[in-house]
């Protein structure tokens, strides 16, 4: 009899959250729409935030709504963008460019000398609340590694030499780094592989960037004068490449004294 | 018995992570960062309140008197499991917002041997049905406190200067060891 029982009372809690479980199934049914599912399984997932929403499921949830414009996800690029709109059954309508981060930053541990050493908490950012830093540029990177933390594709990593390393092919573009920078050392770029680059954020004059730092640039304007395309210009003491103008000549490379120029083409494949 | 005692007891001096090594897996995976580990607490206090009351209803008027204690353990299991997923498909269609921060925490709640233990430990104690909802609160409020602390302690981890040998999972134990050590305190001053 007791079997019977154990059977009957087993069975019947059984029965109960069964028949529990399937009205509930029923009552409380959700309707989704499964494009979501589609168009969230096609982005990135790394919800890096760079299209204005919390998470990718969110931004799919906008752009099936048609709320969201289909080419908002930056790291996702054309590739996503054209197949979400196969999905929605879209005209395509995104750009082909390509955005990658790109450290403005030669100063390696030999090249940028410190001015104290520094043996806090290993964050730029906290770095920078004592003393601005530890280091004597005041506009190099810091070397710890903050970028390195926050970027959602594992596409940084921290170079032997102190300096963060950019993998292209991991890097969405999605800007994180560049927020997360407390000196602004890291600018999203174009990442069409042409034209020159100067590797260099100092905007201190000539003589304090020679002293903080063997590979800055003093602004000398060297280069302005050597471009025949006049894509270079200087301001605060800084010098800037326009790479739309630039046709890869070459002659600011080689009149440049501090050998802060180098190619962009190079920058993307040795980094 | 007094309620208060109750709560004292099952928060701090018998805390059901520290004192009974209870839910030790979700203590130390979940406890990465304040907000998850939170969040954690709030799902675990709330299946755990209702489980408790579901299983003591079932143990005192239905297993009891038939004379089927030795059914105690799978009948929890198939109460607890069931509960999970009807709280799951509830909360997805009134509170979308809440399902996705709790995410996979909710199945792993299944699981959880802290529920089927405090299930099991009301029984043993021989709690009535209000002694019951106060000691499976207040269980799961200890366990809450144990994953907020190491939580908070493992975030700040992340930014200290750890030796290489000691980071990640080393590290830690020895401060769920010293933090267990510091509750250790309490158990001498009340008992069940």
């Amino acid at each position: 009899m007791n079997v019977v029982y154990a059977l009957m009372v087993l069975g019947g809690l059984g029965l109960l959250f069964g028949g529990l479980l399937s009205y509930a199934a029923q009552r409380f049914a959700v309707e989704e729409d499964e494009r979501v599912e589609v168009v969230a399984d096609l982005l990135p997932n790394a919800n890096c935030g760079s299209c204005g929403y919390p998470g990718c499921i969110n931004f799919a949830e906008k752009v099936v709504a048609g709320e969201a414009p289909v080419d908002s996800c930056i790291p996702g690029g054309k590739a996503v963008s054209d197949r979400i709109c196969e999905v929605l059954g879209l005209e395509s309508v995104a750009s082909d460019v390509k955005k990658i981060a790109q450290v403005f930053c030669l100063g390696t541990k030999d090249a940028a000398a410190d001015l104290f050493e520094y043996q806090g908490i290993k964050d730029c950012k906290a770095a920078m609340m004592f003393g601005d830093g530890f280091k004597a540029c005041k506009y190099g990177c810091l070397g710890l590694g903050t970028c390195v933390e926050v970027c959602p594709f594992d596409a940084l990593s921290m170079g032997e030499n102190g300096l963060p390393v950019v993998d292209p092919e991991r890097c969405g573009g999605c800007g994180l780094c560049a927020k997360a920078c407390p000196r602004g050392v890291i600018r999203i770029v174009d990442a069409a592989p042409r034209g020159k680059v100067v590797l260099c954020n100092s905007q201190d004059r000539g003589r304090a960037t020679r002293n903080a730092c063997e590979v800055g640039c003093i602004g000398c304007k060297a280069c302005v004068r050597a471009c025949p395309q006049e894509a270079v210009t200087v301001e605060n003491f800084l010098a800037y490449i326009d790479r739309t103008k630039c046709n890869d000549c070459g002659e600011c490379l080689d009149v440049c004294k501090r050998d802060v120029i180098k190619d962009f083409k190079d920058y993307i494949k040795t980094n | 018995m007094n309620l208060l005692a109750i709560v004292f007891v099952a928060i701090l001096a018998n805390n059901i992570v520290f004192n009974q090594f209870l839910g030790i897996c979700p203590y130390l995976g979940v406890s990465k960062r304040l907000e998850t580990s939170l969040g954690m607490g709030i799902a675990v206090t709330f299946v755990m309140a209702m489980a408790a009351i579901v299983t003591w209803v079932v143990y005192n008027y239905v297993l009891w008197p038939l004379h089927l204690e030795y059914l105690r353990t799978i009948a929890f299991i198939l109460i607890i499991a069931g509960l999970v997923q009807l709280v799951e498909t509830i909360l997805k269609k009134t509170n979308p917002t809440l399902f996705r921060a709790l995410g996979i925490f909710l199945p792993l709640i299944t699981t959880n041997c802290t529920i089927l233990g405090v299930a099991i430990l009301n029984i043993q104690a021989e709690h009535n049905i209000i002694e019951t909802v106060v000691y499976s609160i207040s269980v799961a409020v200890g366990f809450t406190l144990a994953l907020v602390i190491m939580a908070g302690i493992r975030e700040r981890l992340d930014l200290a200067n750890v030796s290489s040998y000691l980071r990640g999972a080393a590290v830690s134990l020895v401060t769920a060891g010293i933090l267990s050590l510091a509750f250790m305190g309490f158990s001498g001053m009340m008992t069940l």
